[in-house]
C-alpha cells in the first residue's frame, strides 16, 4: 500500500422540497435513564434540536454511549422524551407516540425478535404487521428478495446467516411497507463492499419518496452518503450541518498517518517534531496538522533514509472525525473503515 | 404550515395477531421440533414411571396422574419456553422490533402465546392417549381435550409471557419459566386430598390445576359435564387475566 489522498464520494442530490412540513422535527428533547440499584441516572439526551428535509438522508454521528439509540428510539415512538417535542411529517409523535409506527420504519442495532424466520417470512410478516394484506406483503417480499439479491436465502433463518447476509435481509425488512421515513441504526454495519452499495442503491431508489434518519459511527460513510449531519456528544447535538460545511471548519488542517515497520529512527528532527504532537497507537501515528507543514514534513521523511522504516503512510484532508474532535468530542470509537 | 402527511393504515387487531402467529409458528417449526419431543418424553416418562406406583384399584389417582402429566406437556412450551422467549426478547430489547410497528402489544402476546399453545397439541395428545391405555382408563371423551388445550394453553401461555416480561434479565426469566413448569408438574400430578393446607392454597391459585381437573374428569367413563364446563371456566378467565397482565407488562418493558 503506497500514501494518497483520500477524497469525498459523490453524494446524490437530493430531491426538491416539496414545501410540506419537515419529515423530522426535534425540538428541545431531553431524557434521562433513570440509574438503577443506586447507580446515578444518565441524561442521554439534552436539549436536542433538529430538522431534517423530506427526502434528505441524514446522519446522526457520534461515538457509543452519545445519545444516538436514545434519540432514535424517541422518533419511532418507542420511547417517550421527558421534555421536548418531536414532529414526524405534521404529526406530534411526543402527544400520540402510536402515529410514529404508521409514519416510520425503524432498524435497530440487532435484530434478534427475527432471527429464527426465514429471511421471506420475515419481511412478509414486518409488512403484514405494517398494514399491508397478506397478498400485498407478499408482492413486497418478492420484490426485494429481488431487489437486495437474496432470492437463494429466502427460506433460511436469519439465525443461519453470515453476519453480513443477515443485516442485508434485515434492512429488507425495514423496506418493506414503503414508509416516509426510514430510522436505520448502523444499517451497514458488518457489510462488505457490495452489499453496502446494493443498501446505498436501494436507498436511494426510494429518494423521492422517503426521508432517511441514519445512525452512524463511521465517518468515512458518514461523509460520503448523508447530505446532513448532527454530531452528538454526550447528549448534546455538538453541530449540525453537510459533511462539506462541518469539515471547512477545520479546512486548513490534514491528518498524516504514518505506519513504521519496526522502531521509527529517533535520530531524524522531522521524527522526532512529529513524534511530540503524535497520537500513537502502536506502531501507527496520527498527526493533525496545517497542510503546508504535513506536506514539508512528507517530502523531508519520503527523501531522506526513513522511508525505508515507513511501512505505510497517507496524507488525508480533513475528515469528519477531524471535525468531532476539534468540537471537542472524544476519540473513543469512531469507526473509519 | 401545510398539511401533515397521511398516515399508514394500522393493521386490524385480528390481522396482527395472525402475522404474528404465523410469524411464530414457523419459528417454532423450525427451532422447537426436538423440545417437543423433550416435552412429551418427559411426560410419558412420567406416565411410566407412576405406573408402578399407583394402585390399579384408584381410578381417581390414575386420572389425576394422566391428566397432570398431559397439562405438563403444555406447561413445558406453553409457559417454560414462553417465559425464556419474552425474557429474551426483553433483555435484547428486541420488544422494539415489536413496539415501533403499529400493532398493540396484546396482538404480539396473544400471537405468540397462540402458536406457542398450538405446538403443545401433539406431545399433549400423544401424552393423553398413552396414559389413557397405560391406566387402562375411558377414553370416549377425550374430545373435551379439544377444550382443555387451548384454554389451558391461553392461561399458561399468558402465565409465561407475564413472568418473562417481569424478569429483569433472561437468566431471572428462564428460572421463573422452570419453577412455574416445576409448580404445574407438583401441583398437578399429586392427588388434591394427598397435599397438605398450604399446597392445596397454592394448587387452588395456579390456572393449570383448573384444566388438569376438567381433563381428569372426562377420563372417567361417564364423567359430570358440568364441573369439565366449571373448571374450563375458570381457566378461561385465568387466560384473559394472564393475557391483560403480560400486554401491561409488554409496554412496561419497552419503556424501561
Amino acid at each position: 500500500m503506497g500514501g494518497g489522498t483520500r477524497g469525498t464520494g459523490t453524494v446524490v442530490p437530493s430531491p426538491v422540497s416539496t414545501g410540506g412540513p419537515l419529515a423530522v422535527d426535534v425540538h428541545a428533547v431531553s431524557r434521562t435513564h433513570r440509574g438503577r440499584r443506586g447507580s446515578a441516572d444518565v441524561l442521554a439526551n439534552d436539549a436536542v434540536t433538529l430538522s431534517v428535509e423530506p427526502g434528505a438522508v441524514f446522519g446522526l454521528l457520534g461515538p457509543n454511549g452519545a445519545g444516538k439509540t436514545t434519540l432514535v428510539r424517541q422518533l419511532v415512538g418507542v420511547l417517550r422524551p421527558d421534555a421536548g417535542t418531536i414532529r414526524l411529517l405534521g404529526h406530534d409523535v411526543t402527544a400520540r407516540p402510536a402515529d410514529a409506527a404508521r409514519l416510520v420504519a425503524y432498524l435497530a442495532q440487532e435484530e434478534p425478535a427475527l432471527s429464527e424466520l426465514p429471511v421471506g417470512l420475515a419481511i412478509e410478516t414486518t409488512g403484514r404487521l405494517r398494514g399491508q394484506r397478506r397478498a400485498q406483503a407478499r408482492a413486497a417480499r418478492d420484490r426485494l428478495l429481488d431487489e437486495l439479491a437474496l432470492e437463494a436465502l429466502a427460506d433460511t433463518p436469519m439465525s443461519r446467516l453470515s453476519g453480513g447476509q443477515r443485516r442485508l435481509a434485515q434492512v429488507a425488512t425495514a423496506l418493506v411497507g414503503d414508509r416516509p421515513i426510514l430510522v436505520l441504526d448502523e444499517p451497514t454495519a458488518g457489510l462488505d463492499a457490495a452489499a453496502r452499495r446494493a443498501v446505498w442503491d436501494a436507498l436511494g431508489r426510494r429518494r423521492t419518496t422517503t426521508t432517511v434518519v441514519l445512525v452512524t459511527h463511521n465517518v468515512l460513510e458518514a461523509e460520503t452518503v448523508l447530505d446532513r449531519v448532527a454530531v452528538l456528544d454526550r447528549g448534546r447535538v455538538i453541530a449540525c450541518d453537510s459533511p462539506g460545511r462541518l469539515k471547512a471548519l477545520v479546512s486548513d488542517e490534514v491528518r498524516l498517518d504514518l505506519v513504521w515497520r519496526d522502531e521509527p529512527p529517533h535520530d531524524d528532527p522531522t521524527v522526532l517534531q512529529l513524534r511530540a504532537r503524535a497520537t500513537v497507537t502502536g506502531r501507527r501515528w496520527c498527526i493533525r496538522l496545517p497542510a503546508a507543514e504535513a506536506r514539508d514534513a512528507l517530502g523531508r521523511l519520503t527523501a531522506g533514509p526513513t522511508l525505508d522504516a515507513l511501512d505505510d503512510f497517507t496524507l488525508a484532508t480533513a475528515s469528519l472525525e477531524d471535525v468531532y474532535l476539534a468540537l471537542g468530542g472524544r476519540d473513543d470509537d469512531l469507526e473509519r473503515a | 404550515m401545510t398539511s401533515p402527511a397521511v398516515l399508514a393504515t394500522a393493521p386490524g387487531p385480528w390481522s396482527a395477531l395472525s402475522a404474528v402467529y404465523a410469524g411464530q409458528l414457523s419459528r417454532a417449526r423450525a427451532a422447537r421440533g426436538p423440545l417437543l419431543f423433550v416435552a412429551t418424553l418427559q411426560s410419558v416418562g412420567i406416565l411410566l414411571l407412576l405406573r408402578g406406583v399407583v394402585d390399579e384399584s384408584s381410578n381417581a389417582t390414575a386420572r389425576q396422574v394422566v391428566a397432570g402429566s398431559t397439562v405438563l406437556v403444555v406447561a413445558y412450551i406453553a409457559l417454560n419456553l414462553l417465559a425464556q422467549r419474552f425474557g429474551m426478547l426483553r433483555g435484547t430489547r428486541a420488544l422494539d422490533h415489536y413496539a415501533a410497528l403499529p400493532v398493540s402489544p396484546a396482538s404480539v402476546v396473544l400471537g405468540t402465546a397462540a402458536s406457542y399453545a398450538t405446538f403443545t397439541v401433539p406431545g399433549a395428545v400423544v401424552t393423553a392417549v398413552v396414559g389413557g391405555l397405560l391406566y387402562d382408563l375411558p377414553l370416549g371423551h377425550l374430545w373435551v381435550l379439544a377444550l382443555v388445550l387451548p384454554l389451558a394453553g391461553a392461561s399458561l401461555a399468558g402465565l409465561g409471557a407475564l413472568l418473562g416480561l417481569l424478569a429483569p434479565r433472561p437468566e431471572i426469566a428462564t428460572t421463573f419459566g422452570q419453577l412455574g413448569m416445576s409448580a404445574v408438574l407438583f401441583l398437578g400430578i399429586i392427588p388434591a386430598d394427598r397435599m397438605p393446607g398450604a399446597m392445596q392454597v397454592l394448587r387452588a391459585l395456579v390456572p393449570s390445576t383448573y384444566a388438569t381437573d376438567a381433563l381428569a374428569e372426562s377420563l372417567r367413563a361417564d364423567p359430570d359435564l358440568g364441573v369439565v364446563l366449571v373448571d374450563l371456566g375458570v381457566c378461561a378467565g385465568a387466560a384473559v387475566v394472564t393475557l391483560v397482565l403480560a400486554s401491561l407488562a409488554f409496554r412496561r418493558a419497552v419503556r424501561r
